[in-house]
């Protein structure tokens, strides 16, 4: 098998488990993963890494850099927004479990 | 070579993020999901600096380091409201990210000559959808916040424009393939950024969360083409998941709005509805003091709120919830009526009445609820519009013919809190403003329910 045939199975397999994971998901949570993908492409900062690893003169290194901190904001900031948003939604869950709990202990 | 131990770490990493995804798509198992997405994208970063051989390594540190500490610091103080538009440049500079490593793998491949076709054609695609989302994700940013109007903006020779930057990128796509170097690159991402800019500039305001939403899946296909670039086989598959769930995800935003993509993107430049919005009716309407409101909702005993985008965009969800309160210390049943679109994206309600602490039971969604607005004294909708319009069910001609609707007018009073008789998005006119048994009240939705609250007030006293 070529190896380019090898990089096309994975993308075709990838693509239909991207499409399977979400495919029951509930118009509430569009929002929250819609915010949390994008997080995860925020991985690409681990290209900019390598890329500004190799760079052998000045100018590639600041653009290398430069896609250092932007792949950086992307992830991380991606990350902690979507857990600012599910915060919210398992707090109210949580006002909603305690009666239960109380109900339990009696 | 990667080490076998990394590529294994990278295989650790993208099951994590399937698991991720899978976890955001249900409301129990949302929040762990993002951390165990968290967790993969710690293991990928830890494990591409530990095994691979960087130059300049303090440097990156410190890159990553004022780059996590400028994305933490945007996430933290951004308000739930505006959250829309921080995804919207969170995505724009992973696309950015994405263009930039694409255009450094360039200058390797353009110095040695054994460079294939395929690696070519796939530098290509991520600097010209790259810089693409990135210049796209910085105008919804700017239409969302404000900065732009938010109609859409069109002007006489765009379909030449768009035909121009679109052949121009095809163009010097082909030439880069041919004889790859990095002034075509740069050439090449100046054009993504135009075409960027042309695609989100004819959306309407209102549309720019399902932009923001395909912008997305671009930019996880630019990551997916950098993994091949890379030979890194976690960016392709992290990559082609959020570019596959993203394009899924963008569907199913436009089929609760009743919208194609297509529509969206394209409508304004046919002419289509949304150019006639801003038309106002003068037909007659039976508008009341916020006085009036008050004793509508404060003799009522059961009543439902339809809370729309006007609510957001007046952030007056914490004082709606105080007015909520005061009707409920009055004994009034009261419930909030989510449409799945209402709000600037598909359940962005739920996230701004959830900040504003609403306690879940009185968020109830659209099939659940709506047969009860038969039993409802009073419907008060706040800022919101075509979630509302019958016109989704009886004429067909409608934009947003076809879209479920929250039966409103089934409750014996309907009150509308409008900031003016502009129709909403879809740029239709609303049969229910002119209802009978419908009250307008006009003005700013977070002033207009600090005086009911008032008048809600007074009631008690007398």
């Amino acid at each position: 098998m070529s190896e380019q045939i090898i990089w096309l199975t994975f993308f075709l397999l990838a693509s239909f488990v991207g499409v399977e994971v979400i495919s029951k998901v509930s118009s509430t949570l569009h929002t929250p993963l819609m915010s949390g993908a994008n997080a995860i492409h925020g991985v690409i900062l681990v290209g900019a890494i390598v890329v500004a690893g190799a760079a052998d003169s000045t100018g590639e290194l600041i653009a290398g850099l430069v896609a250092v901190v932007l792949a950086s904001i992307n992830m991380v900031g991606g990350f902690v927004v979507t857990d600012r948003m599910l915060i919210m939604f398992s707090r109210r869950r949580a006002v909603e479990g305690k009666p239960k709990r109380a109900e339990l202990e009696r | 070579m990667i080490p076998v131990w990394a590529q294994l770490a990278y295989l650790l990493a993208a099951i994590c993020f399937i698991v991720a995804l899978r976890g955001l798509s249900s409301p129990r198992t949302a929040r762990r999901g993002n951390l165990i997405g968290a967790a993969g994208a710690i293991i990928a970063c830890v494990t591409v600096v530990v095994s691979s051989d960087l130059d300049h390594l303090l440097a990156i540190v410190a890159g990553v380091l004022v780059g996590a500490t400028i994305g933490t610091i945007g996430a933290y103080r951004v308000q739930m409201t505006q959250m829309p538009q921080m995804v919207a440049l969170f995505n724009g500079v992973g696309g950015g990210a994405a263009a930039i490593v694409a255009l450094l793998e360039l200058s390797e491949l353009a110095a040695n000559e054994s460079s294939s076709v395929v690696e070519l054609i796939a530098v290509g695609f991520t600097v010209v959808v790259g810089s693409l989302s990135f210049a796209g994700s910085v105008i919804t940013f700017l239409k969302l916040q404000e900065l732009m109007p938010t109609r859409p903006i069109t002007f006489p020779g765009y379909p030449v424009a768009y035909a121009l930057g679109l052949s121009a990128a095809l163009g010097l796509g082909v030439v880069l393939v041919l004889y790859p170097s990095i002034v075509i690159g740069i050439l090449l991402a100046l054009a993504g950024a135009a075409l960027g800019v042309l695609l989100v500039l004819p959306v309407d305001g209102a549309d720019v969360p399902i932009v923001i939403s395909l912008l997305n899946a671009f930019t996880g296909l630019t990551v997916a083409a950098s993994g091949y670039l890379l030979q890194n086989t976690l960016l392709l598959v992290a990559g082609t998941l959020v570019g596959a769930a993203g394009t899924l995800l963008t569907l199913l935003m436009a089929n609760a709005m009743g919208r194609s993509v297509f529509n969206i993107l394209f409508g304004a430049l046919r002419g289509g509805s949304t150019l006639g919005s801003t038309t106002v009716s003068d037909r007659p309407v039976r508008s009341a003091s916020p006085e009036d409101v008050a004793i509508l909702l404060g003799y009522a005993e059961r009543v439902i709120i339809v809370p729309g985008y006007g609510l957001a965009v007046a952030q007056a969800q914490h004082t709606l919830r105080e007015l909520v309160d005061e009707l409920q210390a009055r004994g009034i049943t009261v419930d909030y009526a989510i449409h799945p679109v209402a709000g600037r994206m598909p359940g962005h309600m739920n996230v701004l009445l959830a900040e504003a602490q609403v306690p879940y039971e009185q968020l109830r969604e659209m099939d659940d609820i709506d047969a009860e607005f038969k039993q409802a004294d009073v419907a008060l909708v706040v800022g919101a519009n075509d979630v509302v319009n019958p016109a989704a069910e009886t004429s067909p001609g409608a934009p947003i013919y076809g879209m479920p609707i929250l039966h409103a007018n089934w409750a014996r009073q309907v009150i509308f809190l409008k900031r003016s008789m502009r129709p909403g998005f879809a740029g239709i006119e609303n049969e229910l403003l002119y209802q009978p048994t419908t009250t307008l009240l006009f003005g700013d939705a977070k002033e207009s329910l600090s005086k009911v609250l008032g008048g809600v007030k007074d009631l008690k006293v007398a």
